[in-house]
Order: structure tokens, then sequence, then C-alpha cells
């Protein structure tokens, strides 16, 4: 399988030079050559193979110079769509969403929490009733980010508030160019507007485009909320990558900034951090002899506590520099730009670390009762329709 | 990174037959009633460990009389030996003798007794020396060519037949083997705080020794047994954490109080999903200093260093937690919760504290200490 990937991968690039073709149409014929993601299906930007062998064309078409697809711009459609719909969807979904997916032609963006559902997503308000053979979606949903660069929307809404609050939700793609989806930056704790706030107003989605069976949009989120985690957290790296190495640097380039208060914190910081490296690269290693553990949950937990503590010491080894800050201007970046703008700007937006993408709480949670099997804390919404819970 | 940080099949069939041989023969029930006797080691339990299975000899090359397996084996070993609190000498006898007679003759016909589980060793230091150490001078070589001077705290000496002895000898560093019937050789057991791994002071008059290594070679095999004891520690201190959280995990299972399981309390919860996350990272900094000691990595010193400086401290809050958590019944002598503790206690000073490791990772990653202040 490895040697007919690399004459794939060789015949793709003597077809189409990366030096005079076009960035899209190389990844368009990346992606029909099934070299997009591997372990997909054939005709849809795979062939079936072994997932640890992207690594294998990803290596052959970086060393030839060929454009990437920018995951990091469209990391949710890659990381929570794509294997959602590859999970749940038609085949007409397939073909139609996963190839401008995989290019970045088309930007996804994801409408989960809501005002009053954030780690009890299962809560949420957001209702769709049926008309004829479209879903008229009504409600507000927060923190999405890329919602002002997104072209389709995974959603989940309320079709059913008579059953218990799991059972009456549904999975939808939307349509992101509505008249009825209304979408207005959310200006957050570093001045810049990362995230948004979606109005939904009489937006008519149809039947056609609905993930999975009707009131079964849990079980459907459930996969795009693991892939959620897995994507977070799992990335290989070299030592002192990340937000160690930018105060390790810091701390070799100005000795005149070294405290013994600060060297200890450095030190068990740069412990945790190496741990944490390794552990995930143990989780990578166990993942290609195909026996997945259980650290996946932990990696998340892990990221967010160490940048979080990392952050805070640069910000304190700065000293007098430690309080200014690089620019308050209200922006709408695309993307988390940790590595391109100051201390004072990890420090604050690090504190959303252990809360986007599942809280640390939630995450402790899961840790407890699926990998420990700790019993389930007592619930007061069990078996209770939507619609007679408190809110 | 090259560094393999799984277990492969071989080491999971090793560590199934040491669990059942401990589970045979090394109940906590078992353990317990040994520590109050008058013997605190298992010399049968030692005997069928050592010889039978064969875990002595398992780093000891081939042509030596080993099973020319490496330390990753060795390492499996001692993860189920912390698990069990098990009272046998093999750090101070497998790991650190063993290691310094390899290091500084490996051909000496003691080797392969040791190997063979035939014969039992200690090296004679401290057990809280730290690897990078400067070489120890408490033992004079006289004129005679006889040892003189006094060691404290040394491990598993009260179980050894022969003492490896650094000594200051004619021309400097010296390492001496010593048989423990010698006229002169005092072995005192202390009360130890680990009751499972009990250190003595040793004192030598006038001993005869037998010259294994002089100079650099003395002081690199010493070197080299203080840094693979440390590095393989952690291995035996993941052992201790798991087997703490395991323990506590069934106990607030079945524990009910204001009518719940106490598990189901989301504060506890809490706890124990930290201490998890804490204890999938020792699995993977003490296999990384297992895996770079094996293959004589260049990163060993640092894996080393990490796994001592996470794992020493991860061992004492799990067995702090195993305590505190159990209530009542973690204060008693009965349940075996204190033995766990003690060991991780006297582990996190043995062979250097979390926070020596640190200071020689803080030399080994160019991340120096303020000069003033």
């Amino acid at each position: 399988m490895e040697s007919e990937l690399r004459e794939r991968t060789a015949a793709l690039l003597a077809a189409h030079d990366p030096a005079d073709t076009d960035r899209l149409a190389f990844l368009q014929a990346r992606f029909d050559a099934g070299l997009a993601w591997v372990h997909f299906p054939e005709g849809l930007g795979g062939l079936g193979a072994p997932r640890s062998l992207q690594a294998v064309v990803d290596a052959e078409l970086a060393a030839a110079g060929a454009p990437g697809n920018d995951p990091r711009r469209i990391g949710i459609g890659l990381g929570m769509a794509a294997p959602t719909i590859l999970k749940y969807g038609t085949d007409a979904q397939k073909r139609r969403f996963l190839r401008p997916l995989w290019t970045g032609e088309e930007v996804w963006c994801q409408l989960f929490s809501e005002p009053g559902a954030g780690s009890d997503l299962a809560a949420l308000g957001t209702r769709a009733v049926l008309d004829g053979d479209t879903w008229v979606v009504d409600g507000q949903k927060v923190w999405t980010s890329s919602a002002h660069t997104a072209r389709w929307a995974i959603l989940i809404a309320r079709t059913d508030p008579d059953v218990p609050k799991h059972q009456g939700i549904t999975y939808f793609v939307c349509d992101m160019t509505d008249p009825g989806v209304d979408v207005r930056p959310l200006r957050q704790i570093t001045g810049e507007a990362e995230f948004n706030e979606v109005f939904l107003t009489g937006v008519r989605i149809p039947d056609a485009h609905r993930l999975g069976a009707v009131g079964e949009g849990w079980q459907v989120a459930q996969t795009t909320l693991n892939n959620e985690r897995v994507a977070i957290g799992g990335q290989a790296a070299p030592r002192e990558a990340g937000m160690v190495g930018v105060v390790a640097e810091t701390w070799r380039a100005r000795p005149e900034l070294r405290t013994h208060d600060l060297h200890q914190r450095l030190l068990k910081g740069w412990v945790e951090a190496e741990v944490a490296r390794l552990t995930g690269e143990r989780l990578r290693q166990q993942l290609t002899v195909g026996q997945p553990g259980p650290e996946g949950a932990a990696m998340k937990l892990a990221f967010a506590r160490l940048a979080q503590e990392l952050s805070g010491l640069e910000v304190e080894l700065l000293g007098e520099e430690g309080l200014s800050y690089d620019d308050w201007t209200m922006r709408r970046p695309d993307h988390v730009d940790f590595t391109g703008r100051e201390a004072g700007y990890r420090y604050l937006r690090a504190k959303g670390n252990s809360i986007e993408g599942g809280t640390s709480e939630i995450l402790r949670n899961i840790i407890a009762e699926r990998v420990l099997g700790l019993p389930g804390e007592p619930r007061t919404d069990k078996n209770v329709p939507w619609k007679e819970l408190p809110r | 990174m090259t560094a393999d940080l799984l277990y492969s099949e071989v080491e999971e069939e090793l560590r199934a037959s040491v669990r059942a041989l401990l589970a045979d023969h090394c109940t906590t029930a078992a353990v317990l009633a040994r520590c109050e006797g008058p013997a605190p080691y298992d010399p049968a339990l030692w005997r069928k460990l050592a010889a039978d299975l064969g875990a002595a000899g398992l780093h000891v090359p081939e042509a030596a009389g080993g099973a020319g397996a490496s330390l990753r084996e060795t390492a499996v070993v001692l993860e189920e030996l912390g698990r069990s609190v098990a009272p046998v000498p093999f750090l101070g006898s497998v790991v650190l003798a063993t290691t310094a007679l390899l290091a500084a003759c490996p051909a000496d016909p003691l080797t392969a007794a040791l190997a063979e589980g035939a014969r039992t060793a200690a090296l004679a230091v401290p057990l809280s020396t730290a690897p990078g150490s400067a070489f120890p001078a408490g033992v004079r070589v006289d004129g005679a060519g006889t040892l003189g001077g006094r060691i404290t705290a040394v491990a598993d000496a009260s179980a050894a037949d022969v003492l490896l002895v650094p000594a200051a000898g004619p021309q400097g560093a010296a390492l001496y083997a010593v048989e423990a019937s010698a006229a002169g050789l005092g072995v005192v057991p202390r009360t130890s705080l680990d009751l499972t791994r009990p250190v003595a002071d040793v004192t030598l008059a006038g001993v005869p020794g037998r010259l294994l290594a002089a100079g650099p070679d003395a002081e690199a095999a010493l070197q080299r047994a203080l840094l693979t004891g440390a590095g393989l520690l952690a291995s035996e201190q993941l052992g201790i954490a798991e087997w703490c959280l395991a323990t506590t995990v069934a106990y607030l299972k079945e524990r009910t109080q204001f009518a719940r399981p106490l598990g189901s309390f989301q504060a506890i919860k809490h706890r124990l999903a930290d201490l998890w996350l804490e204890t999938v990272g020792a699995r993977a900094a003490a296999r990384y200093a297992a895996d770079t000691l094996a293959r004589g990595d260049a990163d060993a010193p640092v894996a080393v260093a990490l796994a001592q400086a996470h794992c020493g401290a991860l061992a004492v809050r799990a067995a702090e937690e195993c305590v505190q958590l159990h209530g009542g019944i973690g204060m008693t002598w009965e349940h075996p919760a204190h033995l766990y503790l003690k060991r991780a206690k006297a582990d996190q000073i043995a062979l250097g504290t979390p926070g020596a490791h640190r200071a020689s990772l803080a030399r080994l990653v160019d991340l120096p200490a303020p000069v003033s202040g």
C-alpha cells in the first residue's frame, strides 16, 4: 500500500507540477487522486488506506513544494464537519460537500453552542419545524468561529420539545448565505472578534441537508465533538514546540529578567510540557499499531492547563514590558495567532483553552466516567420532556 | 524521535509472568505481615523472581551470563514490583549493583552469579545519592589495601551477599567488591520510613576488598548505575501510582455516603481525572527513560531527569490521595495504603529528589538559574 501511495503521489506531481499549477487546481487534482485524506473512501478524496500512511504522502508533497490546503483556516470543516459527513451523510451529501471542504473553497463553521446551552449542550433551544420538505429554523447561536467567512455550517436544533432533551435534537447542514442568517461579531477578552453570535430567523433548510435521522442529532453530534477534541490536542510536535518554547527562548535571551521563583516555575512547566509531548507521542504510536488508548481525552486538558500556566509566567517574566499590550483594535481574524502576537495576547487568549471545545470540567467528567468508570452524578433532567425543564 | 514508548509483546508476557508470581506470593496481607516480623525481605519470592523467572539477568548480556534482553524489560519488572510494594532487593541488586558491575568489569564472575540470581549485591551509596553527585569520599583504602569508613542509608544492604563499595583508593576513585561475611564489615539496619525497602548503615574497619575498577572507569561505573537506577525507579513509581489510583477508584465506586457512591461526586471525580492524567504522563516519561537508557541514547540524562521530576512527585501524590480518599480506613495499619505512601515518599528522595532533577534539567536543556538575587 505504501509503495502504491508513493507511485500515485509521484504521478500526481508529474501531471501537475506545483511550480506552474494554480494552487486550487493542484488541490483539486490531489483530491481526485485520492491523496487528500488517504483513509477516506475512493472517490471522496481517499483510497481506503490506513490513516497512518497520510504522513508518507504529506512528506513527499511537502518535499516537492506542493501547496497545502491551509488546515488552520479550514480546521472546523476538516476536523469536525468532514468526519461527521463521512459517517452520517448520504452519498449525495458526501459528493457535494467533501471536495470543496478539503480544498478550502468552502469554509465551514459549527452552530452548536447557545447562550443557554454551553457545557449542557443538549439543553439547546434553537427550533427547527418541518414545513413540507423544508425545515424552518429560529434561534440564536454563540461562540461561532469563522461564521463570518463560512459558506456552510453544521447545526444542531430542537425538532421535538415533547421528549427528553437528548432525544429531540436533529443535525443539519445550514447554508450561511440564507437571508435568515445574521452573523454579528462578538468582541472578546483579547479585544478582537474571533468568534460571532449567529441569529437564525426563519432560515429554510431543505430536508436533503439533514445529517442522520430526525431526533438522532445528539448521537451525530458526538462524532463531531469527539473529533474536535482530538483535533485540538493531537498534533505531533518537537521538544519545546508551542508556548513552552516561547517562554524558554525569552528566558535564554534575557538573563536580566530571571528570578529564582520564576526559574522554579519555568522548570516545572518545562517538565509538564515535555511529559505532555511524550504522552501525545505515545498516543500516536498506539494509534499507528492499532491500539488506541484513552489518552486522547487527556491531551486537550493537559494542553489547556499548560498554555495558561506558561503564558501567565511569560507576562510576569517580562516585568515592566508585561504592562503593555500590542493591539486592542477590534479585528476579525480568521484564526488564532498565538505566536504572531505578544505575551499579553497569549495570556488572555489561553484563558479560552479550558472553555472552548469542551470545558476542562466536562473533560474531567468524561475521563472519570468513561475511562475510570466512576458513577454518573444524579440527574434531575433525565426522562423529563425538554419543554418542562427549568430555563 | 526514534524512541519506542510502547510495550512489546515480549514485555507484556514478562509482565504477566511477574504479576502472576506476585499474585501468588506477594499479597498485600503477606507484605504487611512480613513488615512486622524480624526479616523484612521475602527470600523465597526473591529466589523465584530472580532465579526461576530470570528477572535478575534480563539486562545482562548473554556473554556475561544474562538473558540479553534490555533495561526496558527490567523496567517492566519494576512496574510490577512497585504495584505490589514487593519486599525484594531488586533495585539494590539487579538495577544498581549489577549495572555498576556491568559498567566496571562485565567479565567478572560475580556478574553471572548476580544475573542467575545465585548471589545478591548492593551498591554501597546512600539511596538518596543523585546522578551527577561527586564520587563519595567516605570510604578510604589504606596502605595495606583494606577499606575503612562508613556509608549511611544503603538500600538492600542487609539482603546482600556482596557489597560494591565506591572508595578513595591509591589512584583516586575506585570500586571494590566486599563480601558481606568479611571480618570488620558491619551492616546495621535502620528503622526505615519505607518498611518494604529497608536501608542500613554500612561500616568498614580494615575490610579486605577486591578491586573492580579504578580512576575514571570507577567514576563512570558509579554514574552509569545512578543514572540507570534513577531512570528505572520511574517505572516503579509508575507502578505505585497505578495501584493507588486503581485501588482508590474501586473503593469510591463502592463506598456510599450521603446516599450516593462517593465516586459520583464531581469534586472527587475531578481529582481522580487529574491524577489519571498525570499517571498517563508518567507512563510516557518512564517508558522514554527506559528506552533511552536501553539504547544508550544521548538524550538519556534529560529523559531520566524528566522522568524523576515528574514520576517522583506523582507517586507521592497518588499515595497521598489514596490515603485521603479512603477516609479513616486509609489511616489504619490494616489497609495497605500506608505501605505505598511510605515507599512513594522514600522513592521521592531516592536517587535524587524532583528538585534535584529539575536542577539537572536546568543545566541539560540550558535554562540557567539567575546569577544573583
